[in-house]
């Protein structure tokens, strides 16, 4: 068992206990676990914090095929209160089919639900007009899991940040990390263009670019970069359940009223120099976003486009997380949530504390989630599944 | 073979295609759009105005303040008097350009380092069917300045409106519902606004400056210097201003305010586009950064006029921004454009003397779409919907959020949500950064730009998804990746043992 960081054990002024590299919801949630355990805990950001993949999602909380599920559903309701930030959870979802092909494929998170014992309503297009008021008569069916929900990404991000704070955190904005020092199979220190920072344990969680900074550690992380779009709408009255998706989309009407969704095509992209992600600009994909919105609430289809825009999601070869504590060097936490970051991040925090400060998870089995599983990957794994960027 | 679900293979409809798209019919981009047709390009034009009444009322693309008459309800009526009031359109006609008023341009779209799907360069325009995607060359973007907003009491009252927009109602449409102005400011661009005013049959009953001394002049229309608005008065709509000043509260009855104190470069399609832009004080804040034939950073795109930069010459005469349209259209070199005098701290003056002065249950929403003060933006205070205006935990100060850099306007618009309404951020975007540089203590120049966004006019999803979805996008339409591997449970997975490294 790897030597474990023990509360307080700080180098002030010069370090920290854990440096967590990447304030994204995954950085700064398990910044915020281990700053209430009472460990000093420094988050480092290249920019701004949830500047990424965690301020661009859709909010979901519901994924039920996770190692990660009940302690995800466990955490939500509570969360506001445990950060003392509003989060703007909200609970349940409905999604809406609108043929037989989406209401088969939809039924899958019901089952998964169901197996851990959370419950799912099958909904008749009455049932699910009644609870949705801006759906309309193009619905064959609905599913309403009793389970899940959504919040809003950027104030549950700046929640965390603030929550760690509070409890003596620190986050450190437009920090560059440069490479890392090692002595003894452990990293020391962290080099960055602010200077070298000591450690006594070190948590990579910088999304896109964990594969980049575990490289520095000959650690390899299979991932690749995609960017994917969302559109918003103006505020619309609230309707009684906002997380309300189908059609191929996904997303939800915010507390504020406005209906924010994406889905439909990715477009797989390159990190330019220095793991840098480019300009995440958006395309003309805003259009057909906003018909299947249309055709999702066709009472709301009046209602106006004010904002579209991409966020850049990494993936891992099989889609699925890698939360894991290296052999070498042994101080070390690679996280890469693969693009389902944002709904497991309380319990994902929760599992790196755990593995920070005990070596392994004291909640849930992770073992499905190991880099051992890519063992055997090809060398062009990424041109096999035809995940090319097709940007010069 | 690529991966099914991405946007490799796929594509949407580009409906017509021209070598020059001028965007914006205004002193530049007539100049630039007939220069383009006499040097034998297919040159397409495109001008919002009229813009629809239900868009002017939320002061879009301009500040309007609901100060129109009912004239903005007859398009037909206002497309003549357009005609009528800018000869260049019938040169334009004549010269071959393909003219199009009251059609928007949405967004403005390339390839780049993270998109590579596009069948070149693309504009999203509307149209009477919905949406469209128009092909083009290059694209010459004149899309003009619109004025400031600045928060006082009741500045959320019809009739307080900008400069730009006034000008255009009185002049162009005949159209602006007021006979007694107070403008605001002693811009250039305030005192043009007041010799049009003036001789539209406006009664501009007196210039404001918050300053010891005003900027410009104009012997026709004395200034009252050292006086700054602390409120409106009226029922309804504007019927006073109440002025505080160095010998008390002085009350001027009017039906109109018009905010003459900040002219900002109209950027928004060029910063959604990916154009890079530069503070310039002397040009009036955030523009393109350009190269000597009016190139933005992203090849094919140009900006010319007001939109490229705003500064006093060119405001008294077209002709600067004439010539700035002839040579973007001709893509040759000028070099020594002389500008002027840097407006920033005169701006943050203003900012800070009405609207940072304002506080208490009177204060004034510097974002009326969200409804957030001055010093709920400060505070960085949850938005009033959430109910949990605390007064510990849920309100921390700017420099919670500051670190090795200045504040963000994003991340404060994120967490307040000043900005993030239907106006999108028209009437606030500026004050926000005035009063974040304020609060931080920095130049103005310091606060980034707050992103702008496509559609950047409102468009609703049923235009914006008229064109049915093509056939390969419907076949391989996936919610999320489509990786088969993520849906897995992770009960059906058999682990694998050990560490990567072992």
């Amino acid at each position: 068992m790897p030597e474990a960081v023990r509360p307080g054990h700080g180098q002030a002024g010069t370090g920290a206990a854990v440096v967590i590299v990447g304030g994204g919801v995954t950085g700064l949630s398990a910044g915020w676990w281990l700053a209430r355990a009472g460990v000093d805990v420094l988050v480092l950001d290249k920019g701004i914090v949830a500047w990424e993949a965690s301020g661009r999602n859709g909010g979901g909380c519901s994924h039920a095929t996770s190692p990660l599920f009940l302690e995800e559903q466990r955490l939500w309701p509570m969360m506001d209160d445990l950060l003392g930030y509003p989060t703007e959870f909200s609970p349940g979802r409905i999604r809406i089919a609108f043929d037989s092909a989406q209401f088969d494929l939809y039924r899958h998170l019901a089952r998964a639900g169901e197996r851990q014992g959370f419950a799912t309503d099958i909904l008749d297009p009455a049932q699910t007009r009644a609870l949705v008021p801006l759906a309309g008569d193009n619905v064959v069916g609905a599913y309403h899991y009793r389970f899940g929900g959504h919040a809003n990404p950027h104030r549950t991000a700046q929640g965390y940040a603030w929550a760690m704070q509070d409890h003596g955190g620190r986050v450190q904005q437009h920090t560059t990390v440069l490479g890392f020092e090692t002595a003894g199979g452990r990293v020391t220190a962290v080099q960055t263009n602010h200077g070298t920072i000591g450690c006594d344990a070190l948590v990579i969680a910088a999304g896109p670019q964990t594969g980049g900074l575990a490289a520095m550690l000959d650690v390899h992380v299979p991932m690749a970069a995609a960017r994917a779009e969302m559109i918003v709408t103006e505020p619309l009255p609230l309707m009684p359940l906002g997380g309300v998706d189908g059609n191929g989309l996904y997303g939800r009407q915010t507390l504020r009223g406005n209906l924010a969704y994406g889905g439909g095509p990715h477009e797989w992209i390159t990190l330019g120099e220095g793991m840098a992600v480019p300009p995440r600009s958006s395309t003309p994909l805003l259009g057909p976003i906003a018909g299947r919105l249309a055709a999702l609430f066709p009472k709301a289809r009046h209602a106006r486009v004010i904002r579209s825009w991409a966020g850049v999601i990494e993936n891992t070869p099989d889609g699925r997380p890698v939360i894991e504590r290296l052999r070498t060097p042994d101080n070390v936490v690679v996280a890469t949530l693969s693009s389902i970051g944002f709904g497991l991040s309380p319990a994902t925090g929760h599992a790196i504390r755990d593995l920070v400060l005990d070596g392994a998870c004291n909640f849930a089995d992770l073992s499905t989630l190991r880099l051992s599983r890519f063992a055997g990957l090809e060398q062009d794994w990424m041109r096999q599944r035809g995940w090319v960027p097709l940007a010069a | 073979m690529p991966d099914p679900f991405s946007i490799a293979g796929k594509s949407l409809p580009v409906h017509e295609r021209a070598q020059l798209l001028v965007v914006g019919a205004g002193s530049a981009g007539l100049a630039a759009a007939i220069e383009g047709a006499r040097l034998g390009l297919s040159v397409l034009l495109l001008d919002e105005n009229p813009v629809p009444a239900e868009t002017m009322g939320d002061d879009i693309p301009l500040l309007y303040g609901q100060a129109m008459s009912g004239a903005v309800r007859n398009p037909g009526a206002m497309i003549e008097a357009l005609v009528a009031t800018e000869p260049r359109l019938a040169e334009a006609f004549e010269a071959g350009v393909d003219v199009r008023l009251g059609t928007a341009v949405w967004g403005l779209y390339a390839n780049g380092p993270s998109v590579g799907w596009l069948p070149g360069m693309v504009a999203g325009i509307t149209t009477p069917e919905g949406a469209r995607l128009v092909g083009f060359d290059r694209a010459i973007v004149a899309t003009g300045h619109r004025d400031m907003g600045l928060a006082f009491p009741g500045w959320d009252k019809p009739g307080v409106i900008g400069a730009r927009a006034a000008v255009q109602l009185a002049t162009r449409y005949q159209a602006l519902a007021a006979r007694r102005a107070v403008v605001l400011g002693t811009t250039a661009e305030a005192f043009a606004a007041a010799q049009a005013l003036s001789a539209a049959g406006v009664e501009v009953v007196a210039m404001v400056e918050c300053a010891e001394a005003a900027i410009a002049a104009d012997p026709a229309f004395p200034v009252l210097t050292r006086h700054v608005p602390i409120r409106v008065e009226g029922a309804e709509a504007v019927e006073a201003l109440v002025l505080s000043g160095p010998d008390g509260d002085v009350r001027l009855a009017c039906d109109a305010v018009v905010l003459g104190v900040a002219a900002i470069p109209t950027i928004d399609l060029l910063d959604a586009a990916g154009c890079k832009t530069v503070f310039d004080g002397r040009r009036g804040g955030f523009v393109p950064l350009l190269d000597a034939a009016q190139r933005t950073s992203i090849p094919g795109i140009q900006a010319v006029g007001d939109c490229a930069g705003v500064w006093a010459d060119k405001t008294r005469d077209r002709r600067i921004a004439e010539a700035e349209g002839v040579r973007a259209a001709r893509l040759e070199d000028v070099s020594g454009v002389e500008t002027g005098p840097d407006l920033a701290a005169y701006r943050l003056g203003w900012v800070r003397d009405t609207v940072l002065a304002q506080d208490g249950p009177a204060a004034p929403h510097v974002c009326r779409c969200e409804d957030v003060t001055a010093r709920e933006i400060l505070e960085v205070r949850p938005p009033r919907y959430l109910g949990v205006q605390r007064e510990t935990r849920n309100d921390r100060s700017l420099a919670s959020l500051l670190g090795q850099g200045p504040p963000s306007p994003d991340q404060v618009k994120r967490l307040t949500r000043a900005g993030m309404g239907v106006c999108q951020g028209r009437r606030c975007r500026e004050q926000v950064a005035a009063l974040l540089a304020l609060g931080a203590g920095v130049d103005l120049a310091a606060i980034p730009l707050a992103t702008h966004r496509a559609p950047v006019r409102p468009l609703p999803l049923a235009a914006l998804g008229a064109t049915p979805e093509p056939e390969a996008m419907a076949a391989h339409w996936s919610t999320w990746f489509g990786i088969p591997a993520q849906a897995v449970p992770y009960w059906e997975i058999t682990p694998t043992e050990g560490d990567a490294d072992a």
